[in-house]
């Protein structure tokens, strides 16, 4: 049993316009101790999938499909007490904008303690000697005058390492961090991702890392999801990803990574933005943008299959699946694109292609 | 900053606004039409003796910037002089009326506020359900019903028709039973609509603030939603009624003018009605410009009380 | 892990730009449809939603969590503003309600008695019609006091003269007070607010120190203090309520102004060498007027309510007009009769008429996208 299962996760908000299928029949799972990163663009229901793991989808939205099992029980089932324990102590989420998610009329410690103070994981002295002692961890210089600031007086640097802390406080066994370095320059990302990395291995807490930055999942991760228009499209272990990309999807966001930590949302080599979340193109989502479409495409939608055999992909199995015709030997001409592993400083390693002699053949156009 | 050293320049920026409200008031005299001493005595025929002594009284002879200084000097110990038209201490009637209005005041307040808070918040939490609805329905009836008309439809119904409280306020000490009883209807009516305003302003507060993402986040942290609520929400949606309450304390005053002629209770709107169909000019001015001064006194404060609430106004400036 | 970190960012995908290029006929017309940047903005509009609602947000979601769709933001782009404004409101219906309920009252002021214009020897009737069966200051056409009857669906007053009448023609007096009042208060606040903000410097100091000094004084004070120095009459009652008005107004589109000068735009016009009155006319006062139009109808409101009040003080009009508040002063005494009829019926009308005006003024701050408590905050 993994430590967290989801399956068929289904979220729909309800707007104006019509009905938003956020998130459609997500399923994956997380090991413990393990870094996983869910990426894709903005709207892709990144986000919006990782506040379903503790319920927290508010209006107008709904978890209208789906479980998520947390070491083995169902979190959207669970009576409200329990799931009030769940938050925060056993899973925790650090936000995205750091400086939203702190309420601005309290202290950053109080907030901290208030915390574990919930869970009964420590109060009075003990607790803010903590809390002290949690802000250094995350690389707070003063963290004892850091304490009593209120989150208006960080920065954003500084928020985000406090929001981890928080995060921290009740030790959890996932921590789930939403867009953790948007927003931050380059040398803070860099330092920010240290960090996680190291305290994920000394609490050893499994990370869920949601992201539009590839660079980043690179960086520290040891599987990956890929999202486009609230679905998976492809899911494998962080080197055959990059290595060996199934979906086209995902061969363009390889393509337009930018050097690690550029903050660049849109992908300068695929034409068109994320698809209408009202009226989703027909078959694969992605078709209207992809340029190896054919008829097929805009008809079936593609399951998700396992690249390597082209049958129906388990959510348990921790192998690579993608979501796209060519898999099932539907695509005539294939897809065309190869991976080449640039060598330009000295010390790199050499010739290494992996994704070339994945022996599938679509690179041989 | 601390929070004294905010008051001190809070304070310091209402000076040159209470030198405006005074020049303000002092030009009552010369802006109605006619003589100032005319305009004094409430346009009565005044032998010529009579007119020399107002004038010097008043200082009419020296330049205008003169006549107010003096003025000012006067007004700021509190010495107002005699009313040319009831021959009695200005400062003293004014004293005297003053109580009757800050009780009449405070229990409004207090009660809009008991009234209003919970109603507010009952509202947000249960959105779209029947009881946001139905407080929604009465803050409306309530900010749409005039004070006047309803102090005279409860005058009606618990006085005339029921008999359950004297017409006019008893002759007793203002801190007694039965003023005590007396003061329910004049408090209700004044503050109905204050309740009204207090209950939709925390409804959409509430309602903003619960749509934060620091709600969401100390959801997800495992915080009990009393705690949720009643600790984070609430104080910040606080801050928002607190800015207000300036305005509350403008539109109290207000609905004390109105209320207190309808229950014929002596207070300062009371006075202030009296002498402007008395032509009691000094009188009128010396009620104006204590309710001015209070006004500003209370907004200083409400402001004082939202930095400390909301830390980010103390670091601003 | 740290292997694939030197390695990351030299992975190339080949093949791919070259597919990519030989699909640009189809992609390039998309891209160029919504740019980037675009879409950037509209997140943007989208994040701020729930701290600060926009027309815009509204249309397309109440949550940050919201999928950030490119499509329905363009649709709102290219819907004008004020076409979804007014969608909005139409499809809200108790503003719709009282918007009827304004218009009924309206209407009934306007038909109640014959309108005539005389002038050198000429009558000119510009409307016939006579709702109320009696001229409202007709003395004696019942007995005095008497309740609601037949003859007199209102009952009669202390002279005799007939309620219904009286009710119907006094809308008269009170609508036109409160919409002369705030057009008025309107004409002088939008200006001073606009230049205010716009101009800044001494200018903005020297009318925002007067709009202070002004508001030191509650508002119902400041117009009876303004009705006892100018005395009574329905144009000193306007007066005092404009002088009163206005304040709120500048107030509220001057800090409009100040956030919108900010914008990229405003200083694009002014690099280009716009001339300062056409940006105002064009990009500033239009952007920042939406939040003066919700309080100025919500004022209507009081401003009627006001007038009333001054009345009912017999402070407003002459005592004995058929206005509403100046009715009410002359109940009390038949009130502690037991002649309830005297001010129930006309109460009943300011409150009709102040409710009717907060449902229209509560629908165009949901389709507006105003925000509550922003008066205060112009300094």
């Amino acid at each position: 049993m993994a430590l967290l299962e989801v399956e068929n996760l289904t979220v729909q908000f309800y707007t104006e316009d019509g009905v938003v299928r956020a998130v459609d029949g997500l399923s994956y799972e997380i090991e413990a101790g393990e870094t996983f990163a869910i990426v894709g663009e903005s709207g892709a229901g990144k986000s919006v999938a990782s506040l379903s793991l503790l319920d927290l989808v508010g209006r107008p939205g709904e978890i209208v499909d789906g479980e998520v099992r947390f070491r083995g029980r169902n979190v959207l089932e669970l009576p409200r007490e329990e799931l009030r324990r769940l938050r925060g102590n056993d899973v925790a989420i650090v936000f995205q904008d750091s400086q939203a998610a702190l309420d601005p009329v309290y202290t950053v410690g109080e907030q901290i303690v208030e915390t574990m103070r919930a869970h009964e994981v420590a109060s009075g002295r003990e607790a803010r000697e903590r809390a002290i002692a949690l802000l250094e961890r995350v690389g707070i210089a003063d963290a004892q005058s850091r304490y009593s600031d209120y989150p208006h007086e960080l920065s954003g640097g500084i928020a985000q390492r406090v929001l981890v802390a928080v995060g921290l406080s009740c030790e959890p066994d996932l921590l789930i961090l939403d867009e953790p370095t948007t927003g931050l320059d380059v040398t803070i990302q860099a330092q920010l991702l240290e960090l996680l990395e190291e305290l994920a291995s000394s609490f050893e807490t499994a990370i869920q890392l949601v992201t539009h930055d590839l660079g980043v999942v690179a960086e520290c991760c040891d599987r990956v999801l890929v999202m486009y228009g609230g679905r998976a499209v492809e899911r494998a272990p962080v080197e055959e990803l990059f290595y060996d990309p199934a979906h086209p999807y995902t061969a363009g966001l390889l393509a337009s990574i930018p050097r690690i930590g550029a903050d660049r949302e849109r992908l300068p080599s695929l034409p068109g933005g994320p698809p209408n979340p009202i009226q989703p193109p027909t078959g694969c989502r992605f078709h209207p943008r992809c340029p190896y479409a054919e008829e097929v495409c805009a008809t079936s939608e593609p399951d998700l299959v396992e690249t390597e055999t082209g049958t129906a992909a388990d959510a348990t199995r921790q192998d690579h699946v993608a979501a796209c015709h060519e898999h099932t030997g539907d695509l005539e001409d294939g897809l065309g694109y190869a991976v080449r592993v640039v060598d330009d400083s000295p010390d790199a390693t050499r010739g290494t292609s992996p994704g070339g002699s994945s022996g599938r053949g679509h690179d041989d156009r | 900053m601390s929070i004294i050293r905010y008051t001190l320049r809070r304070a310091l920026t209402a000076v040159p606004v209470l030198l405006g409200a005074t020049a303000i008031t002092f030009s009552f005299v010369y802006l109605t039409p006619g003589d100032p001493v005319d305009v004094l005595v409430g346009f009565d025929h005044v032998d010529p003796e009579t007119r020399a002594a107002l004038r010097a009284e008043y200082n009419l002879d020296r330049p205008l910037w003169q006549q107010y200084l003096l003025w000012l000097g006067d007004v700021v110990t509190f010495e107002f002089g005699e009313s040319p038209i009831t021959g009695r201490d200005v400062g003293e009637t004014v004293a005297s009326r003053l109580p009757h209005t800050v009780a009449l005041g405070v229990a409004s307040w207090t009660l809009s506020l008991a009234i209003g808070v919970p109603l507010g918040i009952l509202a947000a939490i249960k959105q779209g359900q029947p009881a946001d609805e139905a407080s929604r329905i009465a803050a409306l009836v309530g900010i749409a019903t005039p004070n006047f008309w309803l102090g005279l439809v409860l005058l009606f119904v618990f006085a005339v028709h029921l008999g359950w409280v004297r017409v006019t306020p008893p002759d007793a000490p203002l801190v007694s039973l039965e003023m005590a009883w007396f003061v329910i209807l004049p408090t209700v009516t004044l503050a109905t609509a204050l309740a009204a305003i207090v209950t939709r302003l925390m409804r959409s507060s509430m309602r903003r603030e619960l749509d934060r993402e620091y709600v969401r986040a100390a959801r997800a942290r495992g915080l009990r939603e009393r705690t949720v609520i009643l600790k984070h929400v609430l104080r910040n949606a606080s801050t928002a009624v607190v800015t207000v309450a300036g305005l509350q304390i403008a539109f109290l005053v207000d609905g004390a003018v109105v209320v207190e002629h309808v229950f014929s209770w002596p207070g300062m709107g009371q006075l202030l009605v009296e002498s402007i169909g008395r032509r009691d000019v000094s009188v009128v001015q010396a009620s104006v410009l204590l309710i001015a001064v209070a006004t500003v006194a209370a907004n200083l404060l409400v402001d004082v009380a939202y930095a400390i609430i909301d830390p980010r106004i103390r670091h601003d400036r | 892990m740290n292997e694939q970190t030197t390695r990351r960012g030299r992975i190339r995908i080949d093949g791919l730009e070259e597919h990519l290029s030989s699909d640009r006929a189809d992609g390039d017309r998309t891209d160029a449809d919504r740019p980037g940047d675009h879409r950037d903005a509209s997140d943007r509009q989208m994040a701020a939603a729930n701290t600060r609602p926009s027309a815009t947000s509204a249309s397309t979601g109440r949550s940050t969590l919201t999928p950030r769709d490119g499509t329905s933001a363009r649709t709102v782009h290219s819907r004008s503003r004020l076409e979804e404004s007014w969608r909005r409101f139409r499809s809200n219906r108790t503003a719709l309600f009282g918007l009827a309920i304004v218009a009924v009252l309206s209407a009934v002021a306007i038909v109640a008695r014959p309108v005539e214009f005389s002038t050198m020897g000429y009558t000119i009737t510009l409307q016939p019609f006579s709702l109320a069966p009696y001229d409202p200051n007709e003395l004696s056409v019942g007995p005095p006091n008497a309740g609601p009857s037949l003859a007199h669906p209102f009952g009669t007053d202390w002279a005799g003269r007939d309620l219904f009448s009286r009710v119907l023609v006094g809308g008269r007096y009170s609508l036109s007070i409160g919409a002369l009042a705030v057009a008025l208060a309107l004409c002088v606040g939008i200006p001073l607010g606009a230049i205010a903000g716009y101009v800044g410097g001494w200018l903005d100091e020297a009318i925002m120190r007067i709009v202070d000094m002004l508001y030191a004084f509650p508002f119902l004070v400041l117009a009876i203090a303004i009705v006892a120095i100018v005395g009574q009459g329905y144009w000193n009652v306007v007066f005092a309520l404009v002088v009163t008005g206005w304040l709120t107004y500048a107030r509220l589109l001057r800090g409009e102004v100040l956030s919108i000068v900010e914008t990229d735009y405003v200083a694009a016009s002014r690099a280009l060498g716009t001339p300062h009155r056409t940006i105002l006319a064009r990009h500033v006062v239009p952007n920042a007027v939406a939040p003066v139009i919700v309080q100025a109808t919500l004022n209507v409101g009081s401003v009627v309510t006001a007038a009333a009040a001054l009345g009912f003080l017999g402070l407003g009009l002459e005592p004995g007009t058929a206005e509403w508040g100046a009715m009410l002063a002359q109940g009390r005494s038949a009130l502690l009769r037991g002649n309830w009829h005297v001010t129930v019926f006309p109460g009943a009308a300011i409150f009709l008429f102040v409710l009717a005006i907060n449902l229209v003024g509560d629908g165009l701050t949901d389709a507006l996208g105003s925000r509550d408590g922003r008066e205060r905050r112009g300094r």
